[in-house]
């Protein structure tokens, strides 16, 4: 359906750079979206609107803040009591964090029921991994810029994971801080990369949305679009229903701002960063937890990888193998509502995630080592061993025809794509 | 591309012409990228620690003050320096552990230029924390030594790591002793 209007403005502006047309195919009614999609496909919109309230209470903050050593720590405490409204915008900020990687956790375990991942759309689930890695790193710098003993410890011990390089590792980590220690030099670049990599998110959405326009969103069946009886227009019926979440969703993160700001954060980063003394239990932010656990969990030397550089590969390797996942899973089948024992191993390891988080909270003492690389250990099993024997072993139950039978009952124009039966399983 | 194709299938009177330029074409992107590379480093380079944060390495500590038994923590180059003044068991302690019994083989000897006297980096070989330890009330971990709370890695009274998940001994930086009760890290 091409783009049409009256507006004398708007075609004039059209003729020359065609942009109305252009936001028509992306958001608009001239994109054909499934009709089945579910309220786990709000997700997706979740976390844009999360990254756009992160850019501009950001921007705000650092119109307050100051990135040096002697008063970081001081002009955060101005920003909570003399800047009007400054609490309101830190704790939006503080919690926004937390909110965005919830909505992007539930987005990628969306992806992993429902197959998302799978051919013709890896480039699209890559894209988002690249999204998640340039997440952490500007969460992580984001969380130093405060310079309390979580921010300056925390930045100690995650800087001092590249010291397990064999060789060059340590004159790296004297790189990265620009000093022998963590200082003023490291706060000030941990400042301006923080403030660069949002655009970045951003710049890398745009090419993650690009990718998901070339094939269309998956669905909960995960089988192919046979026509436009699968499908509905974006707007306004997938706008309506995104607005819909948004409002669920901004009830919940207004609920935690208002009445638990401080739920999700460490009490010691209420004390000043403090080069001399160390807190008793170093923990990162809960949306790490899970990677710290693996960072841990890898206590031995394995051949000639000492057991430092075996944790860091462990943490990174958790992500990275991730990339790999379209072709570890060699399933032709999507959707997890047609795959009996992947759908239980997709909740085993919602469950096995959990309990890395849980034991990356814990001290590393008895029994959570021996609990967290057991998790460790089930977490690369899933993807290395179970999902590629799945593949060969699992017999799935029959897809339906079309997005459209279920939902029809055999009646309409499904007969049309009956004959495109023999090419869903291919 | 379309040249260096031709000249690839042997252009007959045309190679010598053809082989110039490829090699001129060469020349310009190995000269482009020695550039590129020469502009890059001074980007790298300025992340590096300035001559300011240079200058300040090195400190003075006056030794006098502390007791047998005692401990302090200094600063240099924004890392805790632990100074002790160990007592004679200590050293003892240190001294009569047979080597292969530790994770990064060194002797006490080693490790101090006047045996009283040792001077270690305080920071953990991990991860970087900073070892409890320095003060009467707190842990010294099994060998009466450091205990880094982090992750739980045990120190000797030389400073040498005896258990837990830390690869090396704690760092003893280039020190001298400028007088019998003065030294100068760094």
């Amino acid at each position: 359906m091409a783009f049409q209007t009256n507006n004398p403005v708007i075609r004039w502006i059209e003729y020359r750079m065609p942009i109305f047309s252009f936001v028509d195919h992306s958001v608009g009614s001239g994109y054909p979206t499934p009709k089945n999609l579910n309220y786990f496909w709000n997700f997706g919109s979740l976390a844009g609107i999360a990254l756009v309230i992160m850019i501009v209470t950001g921007i705000l903050l650092a119109m307050q803040y100051t990135p040096h050593v002697d008063y970081a720590f001081a002009s955060v405490e101005r920003i909570m009591r003399d800047v009007n409204y400054g609490w309101l915008i830190r704790y939006i900020h503080m919690n926004g964090a937390s909110f965005f990687f919830i909505v992007v956790y539930i987005h990628i375990f969306r992806g992993l029921y429902y197959g998302s991942y799978k051919a013709p759309r890896e480039l699209l689930w890559m894209l988002g991994l690249v999204i998640l890695l340039l997440m952490m790193a500007t969460a992580f710098m984001g969380y130093v810029l405060p310079w309390g003993q979580m921010s300056f410890w925390g930045a100690t011990v995650i800087t001092n994971l590249f010291s397990a390089i064999p060789l060059v590792g340590e004159s790296i980590v004297t790189w990265l801080w620009g000093g022998f220690s963590v200082d003023n030099p490291t706060l000030n670049r941990f400042f301006a990369l923080h403030y660069l990599l949002p655009f970045v998110i951003f710049g890398v959405v745009v090419l993650h949305i690009w990718a998901l326009h070339r094939f269309g969103s998956n669905n909960p069946l995960g089988i192919d679009v046979k026509g436009p009886q699968d499908t509905i227009p974006f707007h306004p019926y997938y706008t309506v229903k995104d607005y819909f979440g948004f409002g669920v969703f901004f009830i919940i993160f207004a609920a935690v701002i208002f009445f638990a700001p401080n739920y999700m954060g460490h009490p010691d980063n209420y004390i000043e960063a403090n080069a001399l003394q160390t807190p008793p239990h170093i923990v990162p932010e809960w949306y790490f937890l899970p990677f710290y656990a693996m960072l841990r969990a890898v206590t031995f030397d394995i051949w000639f990888i000492d057991a430092k550089l075996g944790g860091v590969i462990a943490m990174f390797g958790s992500i990275l193998i991730l990339f790999l996942l379209p072709w570890l899973d060699s399933s032709p089948v999507r959707s997890s509502k047609f795959r009996p024992i992947y759908k239980q191993l997709f909740w085993v390891l919602v469950a096995d995630c959990i309990l890395l988080g849980y034991v990356g909270s814990q001290p590393p003492e008895a029994p959570w080592v021996l609990i967290g690389q057991l998790a460790t250990l089930y977490y690369f099993a899933h993807f290395l061993v179970l999902l590629p024997l799945l593949g060969k072993l699992e017999r799935p139950k029959p897809l339906p025809v079309s997005i459209s039978e279920p939902v029809l009952k055999g009646s309409g124009p499904v007969g049309a794509s009956a004959t495109a039966k023999p090419m869903e399983k291919a | 591309m379309a040249d260096i194709a031709k000249s690839a299938s042997g252009g007959g009177g045309e190679h010598d012409g053809e082989s110039r330029r490829d090699f001129l074409f060469l020349a310009a992107g190995a000269m482009g990228a020695v550039g590129a590379a020469a502009v890059v480093w001074p980007l790298i380079d300025s992340l590096n620690p300035a001559a300011d944060v240079l200058a300040l390495a090195s400190t003075e500590v006056d030794l006098s003050p502390v007791e047998v038994g005692q401990a302090i923590t200094v600063t240099w180059r924004g890392k805790p320096v632990f100074i002790r003044h160990r007592t004679e068991q200590e050293i003892e302690q240190a001294r009569s552990v047979p080597l292969d019994e530790l994770v990064d083989p060194a002797t006490d000897e080693s490790r101090v230029i006047e045996a009283p006297w040792l001077v270690m980096v305080g920071i953990c070989t991990h991860l970087g924390c900073v070892p409890l330890g320095q003060k009467p009330s707190e842990p010294k971990g099994d060998f009466g030594g450091w205990f880094c709370p982090c992750h739980g890695s045990h120190y000797d009274t030389s400073g040498r790591i005896r258990k837990g998940p830390a690869p090396l001994n704690l760092v003893v930086p280039e020190y001298a002793f400028d007088d019998e009760t003065t030294i100068t890290i760094g």
